[in-house]
């Protein structure tokens, strides 16, 4: 399997740690913070997801990626994402 | 050619000119170059090549390819000797030895062949239902029963002696399989420019072209093949991979195969691998694996001389061998009529052709006008003989005649190899007009071609290849060639699996796991209905031919006993790798030595020459202590580094140590809220110690962190938690607050430091340093300072993990081995010692630091002690979550010493803590010892736990309980900090 990294192109996916899921926002209230670090959800499909390009570039990206199929649809900078 | 009798004068694609010499159970023969064993062993007339896997039936060669479930031997002896080779594909060389398997004392007499009387037993899922009882006889005895008598060939035991190597290779087009279709699109495409690879099992390209007697635009067959070939091996991007079988298909276009570099060799030559992986990234897959031949499921059709119809056409045309002299063609199939017209043209006697069908091909003419008996509409009952002898056939009206003969040549029509096509899911449907399973929903880069997509006649193959190259290059907007090499257009129709059922005799469905039709219909009855549970109840397609001649025939079993059509009852996914693959291959040179990296500090070489023993942390190799002449055992070496240290001054490679370079504006800032105390308040040439946490609350890292500059900080953190650290400071800088202006960078390798420890380390220091001011006002405990040293930028930080007075030196680490010698000549004058690992954790278990054992991410800073140390006034990960009221519970297990009552008692890490006077019994369990040590300082021996409660029960005393090494210790609980508790060596 091949992520594309934005700066360095498409690599071996043993370059990269995956995360989990991209979707959750470290919260600002304490309240929501159990949800923010043990619920997930069970996605069968699309997901995006953090990859850190550990072995390259080592910025971390979200990689949107299908669950049932393991094709990977693109990657960009998670830097962007959450701006 | 003596002792070859049924190898025929003329013909074939041996190699007459070059005769080669081979044993098979220690008998000799002879072959021709171009043969594999299997088709010596028939040219020499050896009826039986193997006992089947439960019945230890005889068992003679049923195929001439990679899909022989029958004719298993082990080749080679000795470390080489590999079992479960298929004498089909084992291509023969001189001296080559192989023996058969299965069977004892000899092939010939197997006494366990007696198992067959006992068959009405031995059916699908016996195991399930007998050795059930008493269930203590499981373990000790059935199970080892079954496996000695059951089983195929035996590892020979020894470390595998051979290389193997690995290749990465990228294309635009993959053909997997060098026959008409793959050969005719590898060609097409790597003349229109597209960078190709093109991989057969086989030693020859050609595919069915070698075995067959066909001509393509005008050649021979094999001709062409070869022309085709040669020309491939003039392009330059083009890869020709032959002896390579493609294993697995993966996500992301990526395919696993092993080519055999040298298992066609009596022996490899210095330095060559016997095996090659390759991973293989592919733009586009062609799954040009051609079709496998069905058998027919009739009584005795296991015999030795019931063969593939397919298999005699090539032993025939290949090979030049008739693997009978008298025969008989069962067929469902027009293929099945070509055998019987090469049987004829290479001398052989045939005694009838049997189709199941009604209307035949025009073969059946051309034969009946030669004088041979044709039967249509009818079928083969039974084969009998321990090595074939006669066949039944029952005709279209129902009336039994009994030929004899020496061979059955069955063919049940064709299976498209299609295996790896469904590795990732695909599920393969059954096709009307092709009589088979087909990939029509093939995983996304990937076409079948030619018989592997059902185009069965040569003219339709090649077509369906050229097609299937012309759609993959418009894929990449490249145009190639549509024109198709020529050839007839052969009849090619087939019928879907006919088993012949209502007859005595054993009819098998899987030769290589013994599982008859009868077997089906058991499960059926049974209600294991679907295919997937039949697989794995009857072992039906789970031996090591992965059910390539018998998934589909009993799949056509299972629908006819349940009432579904085939194409109802589905079939079974396949899973790599295709066929079987040395674990040695999947290794390569990671083995021994270099199964990992090896990391080394810029001390190695100096400690090397100190006579250091080494010990693995992660990847490093640190000093683990230094023996010296004098001291007995390793106890005596690490007790006198600690007294040399505590008493003078000790040295220790620290450089394994995480270190990360946090700068920028916002550097102090970022620090805030990845450690629980704080930092930015930090002032410039201090160091502080920081606890970091992972969000659910969890410590994840220590170490101690050092301010250069008001945007300059210098990041410690663990050796083993180094990535791990500077991967959750990127996120956190990236992802959680990437508004922050800070930067980091991992600069773990680019320094050497040294820790320079005990109450004469400022005075050797002083001596290397002369322009560092060292005395204590100007350079108090945990502070820092850069200067140059040699020209190089240097730094030393005052920090004790020892508990003595102690600092850290460090320089880039291109200076790292100048450094420790020199640390070393200015020490000589102090007497200075190396101390290694093993004394730095007595050390620190002496002063009660936490380190792995205590930081093993179950627990908390509250439970080492540092509840303290958590801001209030700031936001830090892990923050909220370490307040969980169950985090809070004084209850949980916390950090203490323990010392044992009896002075000499020996203390052991992992020992659980109970009161005293209880049964050991997890309900009573309190705790558990996480680091132990005999201290020097002391003359005992002491411990770090994890008490329920700890630190309000110093004084108490409890039992550590050890049932794995036998031990129960009566520990009393106390302070975790043994040597100099108050703290006054740190800072004089």
């Amino acid at each position: 399997m091949r992520i594309p990294c934005p700066y360095c192109g498409s690599r071996d996916i043993q370059e990269f740690v995956y995360r989990g899921d991209a979707g959750p926002t470290r919260p600002t209230h304490d309240d929501s913070f159990f949800a923010y670090v043990y619920l997930r959800d069970n996605v069968a499909g699309t997901m995006r997801e953090h990859w850190y390009h550990a072995q390259g570039c080592r910025n971390w990206l979200v990689v949107t990626r299908d669950t049932l199929t393991h094709e990977i649809e693109g990657a960009a900078l998670a830097r962007r994402s959450s701006q | 050619m003596r002792g070859q009798t049924h190898r025929l004068a003329t013909g074939g694609l041996i190699d007459r000119a070059r005769p080669l010499s081979f044993t098979f159970d220690g008998k000799a023969y002879t072959g021709f170059a171009g043969d594999t064993l299997a088709s010596a062993l028939l040219a020499n007339n050896v009826p039986l090549v193997g006992r089947s896997f439960k019945y230890h039936r005889p068992r003679g060669i049923l195929t001439a390819g990679s899909e022989e479930p029958n004719a298993l031997v082990t080749l080679r002896s000795g470390a080489h000797a590999e079992p479960n080779s298929r004498a089909t594909v084992i291509p023969l060389f001189d001296g080559l030895a192989a023996t058969s398997q299965n069977r004892w004392p000899s092939l010939a007499f197997d006494v366990l062949a007696l198992n067959q009387l006992a068959s009405p037993i031995f059916v699908a899922g016996f195991y399930y239902k007998t050795f059930m009882w008493p269930a203590a006889f499981w373990e000790k005895v059935y199970e080892p029963l079954i496996r000695r008598a059951a089983g195929l060939g035996a590892l020979s035991m020894l470390p595998d002696p051979d290389h193997y190597d690995r290749s990465h290779a990228f294309c635009d087009l993959l053909v997997i399989g060098a026959g008409p279709a793959g050969l005719a699109a590898a060609r097409a495409a790597g003349r229109a420019g597209l960078r190709v690879i093109i991989a057969d099992e086989d030693e020859r390209f050609g595919g069915r072209l070698l075995a067959e007697r066909h001509k393509v635009d005008g050649m021979d067959g094999p001709a062409w093949a070869d022309a085709a070939a040669v020309e491939l091996a003039t392009f330059p991007n083009v890869t020709s991979l032959p002896r390579t079988i493609v294993f697995g298909a993966y996500d992301g276009g990526e395919y696993g195969a092993v080519e055999r570099v040298s298992d066609h060799l009596a022996s490899s030559l210095p330095g060559q691998p016997r095996q090659r992986l390759w991973k293989i990234v592919a733009r586009h897959t062609l799954l040009a694996s051609g079709a496998i031949e069905r058998p027919i499921v009739f009584g005795g059709n296991d015999r030795p001389g019931v063969m593939m119809a397919s298999a005699v056409t090539a032993y025939i045309n290949r090979f030049a061998v008739a693997p009978g002299k008298r025969a008989l063609v069962f067929t469902t199939s027009d293929s099945g009529w070509s055998a019987a017209e090469d049987l004829v043209a290479a001398g052989c006697d045939v005694a009838a052709v049997v189709d199941a069908r009604g209307s035949p091909p025009p073969a059946a003419e051309r034969l009946r006008r030669a004088g041979i008996r044709i039967f249509e509409q009818a079928a083969v009952a039974n084969v009998a003989g321990r090595r074939t002898r006669a066949a039944t056939i029952i005709d279209s009206s129902g009336r039994a005649h009994t030929v004899a003969v020496d061979l059955v040549a069955m063919a049940g029509g064709w299976n498209p190899s299609i295996g790896i096509g469904s590795n990732l899911g695909c599920r393969p449907s059954w096709s009307d007009s092709a009589n088979a399973f087909l990939l029509d929903t093939p995983p996304r880069g990937m076409t079948p071609a030619g018989a592997a997509a059902g185009a069965l006649s040569l003219a339709d193959a090649l077509a369906s290849g050229i097609a299937a190259a012309v759609k993959a290059g418009s894929e990449m907007g490249v145009t190639i060639a549509a024109e198709a090499p020529a050839a007839e257009a052969e009849p090619a129709s087939t019928s879907p699996p006919h088993p012949v059922r209502g007859r005595p005799g054993k009819a098998f469905v899987d030769f290589q796991n013994d599982v008859t039709a009868k077997d089906i219909d058991l499960a059926a009855s049974e209600g294991f209905t679907s295919v997937e549970h039949l697989k794995r109840y009857t072992t039906l397609g789970m031996a090591t031919d992965q059910g390539k001649t018998s998934q589909v025939n009993g799949h056509a079993v299972l629908a006819a006993a349940t009432g579904k059509t085939i194409a109802e009852a589905g079939t079974i996914l396949s899973r790599p790798p295709y066929l079987p693959v040395a674990i040695g291959v999947l290794a390569g040179h990671h083995r021994g030595r270099h199964f990992r990296p090896e990391r080394r500090t810029a001390s190695h070489e100096w400690a090397e020459e100190q006579g250091a023993t080494f010990v693995d942390a992660g990847q490093w190799k640190r000093a683990q202590w230094f023996a010296r002449p004098g001291d007995r055992d390793w106890s005596d070496t690490v007790a006198r580094e600690v007294n040399a240290t505590r008493g003078g001054v000790g040295i220790c490679d620290v450089s394994t140590l995480g270190k990360i370079d946090v700068h920028g504006r916002d550097a102090g800032l970022l620090l805030d809220r990845l450690y629980v105390n704080t930092f930015s308040t930090l002032a410039i040439g201090k160091a502080r110690y920081g606890l970091m946490l992972r969000e659910d609350g969890f410590v994840l890292d220590d170490g101690t962190t050092t301010r250069f500059a008001e945007d300059r900080f210098f990041v410690t953190t663990t050796t083993v938690n180094a990535a791990r650290v500077m991967q959750h400071i990127d996120f956190a800088r990236q992802v959680l607050w990437p508004e922050l202006d800070v930067q980091a960078t991992s600069v773990t390798e680019q320094w050497s430091t040294y820790a320079v420890a005990g109450p004469r380390s400022r005075m050797l220091l002083q001596k290397l340093l002369p322009a560092v001011d060292l005395s204590n006002e100007n350079f108090p405990y945990m502070g820092a300072a850069e200067f140059e040293w040699m020209g190089a930028p240097a730094r030393l930080f005052r920090l004790s993990f020892s508990g003595e007075l102690a600092y850290e030196i460090s320089a880039p680490a291109s200076f790292g081995d100048r450094l420790v010698r020199a640390l070393f000549e200015a020490g000589s004058a102090f007497d200075v010692t190396p101390y290694g690992t093993e004394a730095l954790g007595v050390m620190r278990i002496e002063k009660g630091h936490a380190a792995g054992n205590e930081l093993n991410g179950q627990t908390t800073a509250r439970d080492l002690g540092m509840a303290r140390m958590m801001s209030q006034k700031k936001d830090f990960i892990g923050r909220v979550m370490a307040n969980r009221p169950a985090l809070l519970d004084p209850a949980r297990p916390s950090l203490v010493g323990i010392r044992p009552k009896a002075p000499d008692a020996r203390l052991r890490a992992g020992a659980h803590l109970l009161p005293e006077g209880v049964r050991p019994v997890a309900d009573h369990d309190q705790g558990f010892v996480t680091s132990v040590a005999f201290s020097p300082v002391l003359g005992h021996w002491i411990g770090l736990a994890l008490l329920a409660g700890g630190p309000g029960r110093y004084g108490e005393t409890i039992v550590a309980h050890d049932p794995v090494r036998g031990s129960d210790v009566a520990v009393e609980i106390c302070n975790p900090v043994f040597v100099d508790p108050e703290g006054t060596r740190l800072r004089g």
